[in-house]
């Protein structure tokens, strides 16, 4: 019998009819609503409030202003920059990112020795905490003693040390490869799962008729993928769009404000400026930029689901 | 042809084509190990050499001669245990509590008659997407005025509140795929929901459980922005942002920053090791089997 479908419908298939349990069910569902209510939603609309306002940690100042807090904002050349920096890291961290961990998972659904060993060092560098990536890439990045540029001396890659993220030039893509380091196994794993309900068959069929390993690919797995790649991404896009960690161990948003991004930017305003109402008006726009991905991708979802039936 | 004709040939093409790109895929999952453990290995070999050997002309791949130094350093000059004991305790109690509210919340979408399961579903992941640094702010001002700020509490619950949407989406799940009829059964016997909960949907789902926890566990102690900016005192930190401000005045201590990462970091590579398999079929719902 089908073991997921008898749950919005209690008649269970002696045909006997049992009494529901409505209130039950809501009061098991409580503490968990209570909890994301309190510290997710709550403070979500408190937030839009305190962005009408220009409530100062160091000042007594606490009175409505208005829109003027986003007149500002969008008047800030900052906000611009990082603004800017926040989109180029988004996308370019996101497409290595999938592309890459493509290309490993391809590698993973073959089955060879030491398949086992190969999938659990993966999970290394997502285990690993943010901070201690930032620091551990801050060492190998150095541009005194780091070992990356060592090896690229010693490969005749560079001539000169390059001072990774201490120069306005290459310290946004240093914090990308510490991202794509740190997250491109955990996409891998995720599109392993996708390419894993492809059957071997259909890879199977295209090639006795012919088709060589590119054309299967391309012809057959890239097709069926297609909606596991297209969620692995929007998930990791809009993870991607609130990097703070990485960046404010590493850099600190600097030098000459080269690497700020917003989370790191709002996260100044608030507390260090101790502007909460900018700061909560940033924090707000960045929110519904959010929301406006999060949505497609939730339509998206939903669905799916009701075509599975869930 | 018929169909075992069919069935043999295709098995034959397949292992050739395997036979052919073996070696090509042998070194892509060399380079692939190499990715992921070789700058925890590097960190792991810094941790391990003398200051001087460090800064010299030529990185030392292997730590000769071993120094202990930065181990001794971080924990009598720079009170590390301190920032662990606190880790332990706020992310300990925040998994308990998750797996606890989450689980109940799980069970009652997956069993129970809740309208509006799919919106319920969905609000919550809609949740997990919010971007944190929108809530901070809020948080701060709620903590300070309850009195909260550096305390354990505050982050447990803002831990607890964070996990939660993962942990009831995996436990979810789960649940769904223990079969109905076990607890229909029991219900004819004349079982109370929390009965079969107790007794029949957790012992069945305990190893997802376990792996749920593990994950939900690795995300509090890895959290860095709330802990940053809900706590100032070092009898509160926790240890990212203990690392997160290992900086001397003068130079930036590497060896001690290794050391740390490496203790850090220890423990969670063990576990995620051990548990790998579930974890992966956690984090993949069960799609990657072996």
């Amino acid at each position: 019998m089908p073991v997921a479908r008898t749950i919005t419908h209690v008649e269970v298939e002696s045909g006997i009819r049992l009494p529901r349990w409505r209130p039950g069910a809501w009061l098991l569902l409580a503490p968990a609503l209570g909890a994301i209510g309190a510290v997710s939603v709550y403070p979500v609309l408190l937030g839009l409030w305190l962005s009408f306002r220009n409530t100062t940690l160091s000042s007594p100042d606490d009175a409505f202003v208005g829109v003027s807090n986003y007149q500002q904002l969008f008047a800030d050349g900052q906000f611009w920059n990082a603004w800017g920096h926040t989109v180029e890291f988004t996308g370019v961290s996101t497409f290595f990112e999938t592309v890459i961990g493509l290309a490993m998972a391809l590698v993973l659904t073959e089955r060879f020795l030491g398949r086992g060993i190969v999938r659990a060092a993966m999970l290394v560098p997502w285990a690993i905490p943010t901070v201690v990536t930032s620091k551990m890439f801050g060492w190998l990045f150095d541009g005194q003693h780091g070992l990356v540029n060592y090896l690229g001396h010693f490969f005749g890659l560079i001539h000169t040390n390059i001072n990774w993220y201490g120069s306005p030039e290459f310290a946004l893509p240093t914090i990308i490869m510490a991202d794509v380091w740190k997250t491109t196994p955990f996409m891998a794993l995720l599109l392993l799962a996708g390419l894993q309900t492809i059957p071997r068959s259909l890879t199977e069929a295209a090639s006795i008729d012919g088709a060589n390993p590119w054309q299967q690919f391309w012809m057959v797995r890239f097709p069926l993928l297609a909606p596991s790649l297209l969620i692995a991404a929007m998930f990791r896009a809009l993870d991607a769009f609130r990097i703070f960690d990485l960046v404010y161990v590493l850099t600190g948003g600097g030098p000459a404000d080269s690497t700020e991004v917003l989370s790191t930017l709002t996260y100044k305003n608030l507390f260090s400026a101790l502007q909460f109402g900018y700061g909560s008006a940033l924090s707000t726009l960045m929110f519904l930029t959010e929301i406006v991905i999060a949505a497609g991708f939730g339509v998206f979802l939903l669905k799916r689901f009701r075509e599975v039936k869930l | 042809m018929s169909a075992a004709l069919v069935e043999r040939e295709s098995r034959r093409t397949a292992r050739r084509a395997i036979n052919l790109t073996r070696p090509l895929i042998y070194l892509c999952s060399l380079l692939i190990v190499i990715w992921s453990v070789g700058p925890f290995l590097w960190q792991l070999s810094t941790s391990l050499q003398l200051d001087r050997d460090l800064i010299g002309d030529q990185p030392k791949l292997l730590p000769i001669p071993l120094c202990f130094d930065h181990f001794v350093n971080i924990f009598v000059a720079k009170n590390f245990h301190r920032y662990i004991l606190n880790s332990v305790v706020v992310a300990g109690a925040s998994t308990l509590l998750c797996l606890i509210i989450g689980a109940v919340a799980a069970y009652a979408l997956a069993r129970l008659d809740v309208r509006g399961r799919l919106g319920i579903l969905g609000f919550v992941l809609a949740v997990s997407m919010f971007p944190q640094i929108a809530v901070v702010a809020p948080l701060y001002v709620l903590a300070s005025n309850l009195g909260w700020l550096d305390t354990y509490r505050v982050l447990i619950v803002v831990y607890l509140a964070l996990g939660l949407p993962f942990v009831i989406w995996v436990l979810f799940g789960h649940f769904r795929t223990i079969p109905a009829t076990l607890d229909e059964a029991a219900r004819l016997d004349g079982a109370r929901p929390l009965t079969i909960f107790f007794r029949i949907i957790i012992p069945i789902a305990l190893p997802g459980i376990v792996t749920t926890g593990l994950l939900s566990f690795i995300a509090s102690w890895n959290e860095f922005m709330f802990a940053l900016a809900f706590t100032s005192d070092i009898n509160r930190q926790t240890v990212p942002v203990g690392i997160a401000n290992f900086t001397d005045l003068h130079y930036v201590p590497w060896g001690d920053i290794a050391a740390a990462s490496v203790v850090v970091t220890f423990p969670l590579v063990a576990l995620v090791l051990i548990f790998q398999r579930n974890i992966i079929s956690g984090i993949t719902g069960g799609a990657v089997k072996e």
